[in-house]
Order: structure tokens, then C-alpha cells, then sequence
């Protein structure tokens, strides 16, 4: 190993996962620096979203280790709603409060964890309905945002608490075509101010624009683990090269 | 049929006193019952298999017998343990125990109804758990039980005629008497009869106002949602997808 001055600010090192005899996880290791955009891709049911959800804490590990900002946070289950604060999470069908306005759902946390007062919630939930480009949809509520616009106020939410990294989960695969381009652009946008990201995403044109790194897993390895140069330039595993004829196709 | 002699029943003391009791048992059987549901509800939710089993017990015991006899049995059979209540406590520690297991299943129903999702969403937040039943899960379920509990409470308001049998003085109680003391069914039935519906229309109108308060959308600035719009159901669904 080399030596380095700071630890990645998310590491995970060997996570083994298993629902009843399934082994959904197989000693992955994975480590994301500050301000890198990470793509992970792979078939269905290669434990993208489980992986994700033992970042923040939402699935146990069952072995291995989280490293967030150098410390451990493996399953404890009393700092969990601590780490969380720290790491945004943006969901394949979006999971807007369905009793919230697009503004409340923003100012929720920042309100109920943070403690922040309504009015400066409220400005901050403005000024990030501005950020995702729907400044005008403050007042309506989830059923009455397409799809596009409920995930993009998704991402606001997240943004809200200012987190030192974002998960995306699938982002735009419950999306009609026409939607995924305006979410997409969101991503990329952030990625490019800096926004460390962690995403499971078929979009290989996202990927292009905005990725760092690739990491391709399958029944629940981490196979390939490249970066994007690297990856699009060919010289990529002969499995995560099949695997990307078939989705380009 | 004397419209004079209605009146005079329906302002004489002991009909306001057994509307009175048929309220106060009502509503407060209701609230014991909403509560015993609530604490059935977290019990099923739970893992522990002795709350799990518990809960069985008690659903059996209270939805396998009548309610007349689980009446008769608070009042007349606890006694012989040395417990011993007034008619009144007694009747409603009856209906709230039994409407409390119609009632889990109601509040369960509304919890599950919350999608898990949701929680996952408001925990990845920085949520703790207590904080997403508290913000999240509690006021969608809320407004799933609504509707099905508002319709309880009004089965509660016809249930309290059975208290009768334990001769506490309510509504059907009272006009019973009367009639077979003056033989005047007519009049003294009409008037306990107009005393049922409007008591049940109040029910009817605090449902619809606890209804509007909770629907989110009547709190957006600019649109109230009018009454007459809310009856009709066309304030709904103006979805812009
Ligand atoms: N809570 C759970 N209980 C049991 N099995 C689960 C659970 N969650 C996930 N699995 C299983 O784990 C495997 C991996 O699931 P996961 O959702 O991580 O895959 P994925 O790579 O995200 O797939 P997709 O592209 O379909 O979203 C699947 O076989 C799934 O059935
Ligand atoms: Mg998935």
C-alpha cells in the first residue's frame, strides 16, 4: 500500500453480504476520493443497490469495513443516523414524501435532524428548487411532478444537507426517455462542481461525461475497477465488455 | 303523532341526560378504543413473539364473542373477582376493549400502507426511526385510517344502545322508559331518533373538517379547497404529468 497524506473519504474494504444462503456480496473493496464521480454497472441482481445501501448503513454488513472521513462505521447502528447526515441517497423511483409540498420535503431534514429554523430551511429549499431547475414548482406536491421533476427535487432533498458525498440509486431508469436527459444533467452538473458521487447507472453516456472511474460487478464481485479512460478505451475485462454490448444494444 | 309531545321529550332532562351519556360513551369508548388499537398495532409490528401471541389472544377473545356479552361480563362477572366499576366505567371499558381490536387492524393496515420506501428515504436522511414515524409514516397513515375510523365512530354511536343492559342511562334506555310510562312509543322513539341522527351528522361534519386539515393540499396558499368542490371530488388529480 502507499503511503498517503488523506485516507479516501469513502473506503470500503472486503464486504460480505448474504440474505439467508444467498451470498448477495463477496469481499468487495472499494474506495471513492473526494470530488471523484464513480460509476458502478453490472447486471441485474450483482448486488449494485445492496452494495450502496451498506455505505450509508441502510443493509449490515455482514463482514468488512466502512471507512467514512477515516473513521469505521460499520454497523453501529447509534451513529448511523449521524453518518447518514453526511451522505446524500437519491432512489431508482424517487421516494418523495407523498405528504409533502416539493419545498417541504426539501426543508424536512434540515429542519427535524438539523434543527435549522423554517425561514432559513425554506431559503435553502428555494435556492435548491432553483439548482435543479424547477424554481417554479415549489408548492406542488409529488403526484402533481412528472417523473423528471419528482427526481430532481429528490436531489435537492438530498443537497440539503449538504453532504459530503451522494449515492444514486438507478436514477433515471423509471424514467421515459424524454426525462432522463434533464435529471442527467443535474448529475453531471454537480459532479462537475465537485460533488463526490457514488452511481449505479446504465447511462453510459453519463458515464462518459462524468465519470472518474468505472467499477463493473457481477454476482456480487467487483470485477473490473477501472478508470474512465482506461475503461473506454478498451483495454476492459472480456465480461464487462460483453456486458456493455448487450446494454448498448 | 303529537309534534308538542316530541319537543317536550326532547327538552326534558332525562333525554338530555341519556344523549348526553350516549355521547360521553361514545366518544370516549372511541378514544380508548383508537388507543388499546394503537398499542395492539406497535405490538404486532414488533418482533417479540410473546407481544406477537398476545395480540392473537386478545383479537380472538374480543372478535370471537358478542359485544353484549363482553358488556354483561365487565359489569356482572368481574365483581365476583372483587372487581368491581359503575355501570358507566363499565361500559365503556367493554366497548373500548372490544372496538380496540377492530381498531388494530385498522391502524396496522394504515402503518403498512406506508410504503417501506418512504422510511428508507427519511433514514437515509439522517432520520432516527422514531423521528420517520413521527414525520412520515404517522401523517400519510393518518390519513388512510381516517375515513375507516370515522365510520367506527358512528358503529360506536349505535353500539351505545347496548349499554342499555346494563341499565346506565342512555339514549335508548331513556325513551324506553318514557314511552312505557306515558304509552307513547311514537313520540318518545321519534325523539331518540332525532337525537341518533344528529349526533351522527356531527359526526359526519367533525370527520369532514379533521379530513380537510389533514389533506396536505388544503394548506398550499392561494387555493383553499372549497367545500362544495371537496363534496364533488373534483379538486383532486389536476396532475400535470
Ligand atoms: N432484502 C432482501 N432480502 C432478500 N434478498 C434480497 C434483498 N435485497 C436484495 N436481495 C437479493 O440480492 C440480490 C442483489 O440485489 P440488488 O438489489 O443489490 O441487485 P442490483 O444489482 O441492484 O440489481 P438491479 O439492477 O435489478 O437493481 C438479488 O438477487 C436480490 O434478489
Ligand atoms: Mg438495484
Amino acid at each position: 500500500m502507499q503511503p498517503r497524506k488523506t485516507p479516501p473519504l469513502l473506503e470500503l474494504i472486503g464486504i460480505d453480504k448474504s440474505f439467508g444462503q444467498q451470498r448477495i456480496l463477496k469481499n468487495c473493496s472499494l474506495n471513492v476520493s473526494t470530488g471523484e464521480t464513480v460509476v458502478i454497472i453490472g447486471p441485474s441482481g450483482s448486488g449494485k443497490s445492496t452494495l450502496l445501501r451498506c455505505v450509508n448503513q441502510l443493509e449490515p454488513a455482514d463482514g468488512g469495513n466502512v471507512f467514512f472521513q477515516g473513521t469505521d462505521v460499520t454497523n453501529d447502528p447509534k451513529a448511523a443516523p449521524r453518518v447518514r447526515r453526511d451522505i446524500g441517497m437519491v432512489f431508482q423511483n424517487f421516494e418523495l414524501f407523498s405528504h409533502l409540498s416539493a419545498v417541504e420535503n426539501i426543508m424536512l431534514a434540515p429542519m427535524r435532524v438539523l434543527g435549522m429554523s423554517k425561514h432559513d430551511a425554506h431559503d435553502i429549499a428555494l435556492q435548491l428548487l432553483g439548482k435543479v431547475r424547477i424554481p417554479d414548482k415549489a408548492e406542488h406536491f409529488p403526484d402533481e411532478l412528472s417523473g423528471g421533476q419528482q427526481q430532481r427535487v429528490a436531489i435537492a432533498r438530498a443537497l440539503a444537507m449538504k453532504p459530503k458525498v451522494m449515492l444514486y440509486d438507478e436514477p433515471t431508469s423509471a424514467l421515459d426517455p424524454e426525462m432522463i436527459r434533464e435529471v442527467l444533467d443535474v448529475m453531471t452538473e454537480l459532479s462537475a462542481e465537485g460533488m463526490t458521487s457514488l452511481v449505479v447507472t446504465h447511462e453510459m453516456g453519463f458515464a462518459r461525461r462524468a465519470a472518474d472511474r468505472i467499477v463493473f460487478m457481477e454476482a456480487g464481485e467487483i470485477i473490473e475497477n477501472a478508470s474512465s479512460t482506461e475503461f473506454f478505451g478498451g483495454t476492459v475485462n472480456d465480461r464487462a465488455r460483453h456486458f456493455l454490448d448487450q446494454i448498448l444494444h | 303523532m303529537s309534534l308538542e309531545l316530541v319537543y317536550q321529550y326532547l327538552v326534558s332532562k332525562p333525554f338530555i341526560h341519556g344523549a348526553w351519556n350516549t355521547l360521553l360513551i361514545t366518544i370516549c369508548s372511541l378514544f380508548f378504543g383508537v388507543m388499546v388499537g394503537l398499542v395492539i398495532a406497535l405490538m404486532q409490528e414488533s418482533r417479540s413473539r410473546v407481544a406477537h401471541g398476545a395480540t392473537l389472544v386478545y383479537l380472538w377473545l374480543f372478535r370471537g364473542t358478542p359485544v353484549l356479552f363482553q358488556i354483561i361480563f365487565v359489569y356482572n362477572v368481574l365483581p365476583t373477582f372483587g372487581i368491581r366499576f359503575t355501570a358507566i366505567v363499565s361500559a365503556v371499558m367493554a366497548l373500548s376493549l372490544n372496538e380496540g381490536a377492530y381498531m388494530a387492524e385498522i391502524i396496522r393496515s394504515g402503518l403498512q400502507a406506508v410504503k417501506k420506501g418512504q422510511r428508507t428515504a427519511g433514514l437515509a436522511l439522517g432520520l432516527t426511526p422514531v423521528k420517520v414515524m413521527r414525520h412520515i409514516v404517522v401523517p400519510q397513515a393518518a390519513r388512510i385510517i381516517l375515513p375507516p375510523i370515522g365510520n367506527q365512530m358512528i358503529g360506536m354511536l349505535k353500539l351505545s344502545a347496548l349499554v342499555s343492559v346494563v341499565a346506565v342511562e342512555e339514549l335508548l334506555l331513556v325513551a324506553n322508559q318514557a314511552a312505557s310510562a306515558d304509552f307513547r312509543y311514537l313520540e318518545a322513539l321519534t325523539a331518540a331518533g332525532i337525537y341518533y341522527l344528529a349526533l351522527t351528522t356531527l359526526f359526519m361534519a367533525i370527520q369532514m373538517l379533521i379530513e380537510r386539515k389533514l389533506d396536505p393540499k388544503s394548506r398550499r396558499k392561494g387555493r383553499p379547497a372549497g367545500l362544495f368542490e371537496r363534496l364533488l371530488g373534483t379538486s383532486r388529480g389536476a396532475s400535470v404529468r
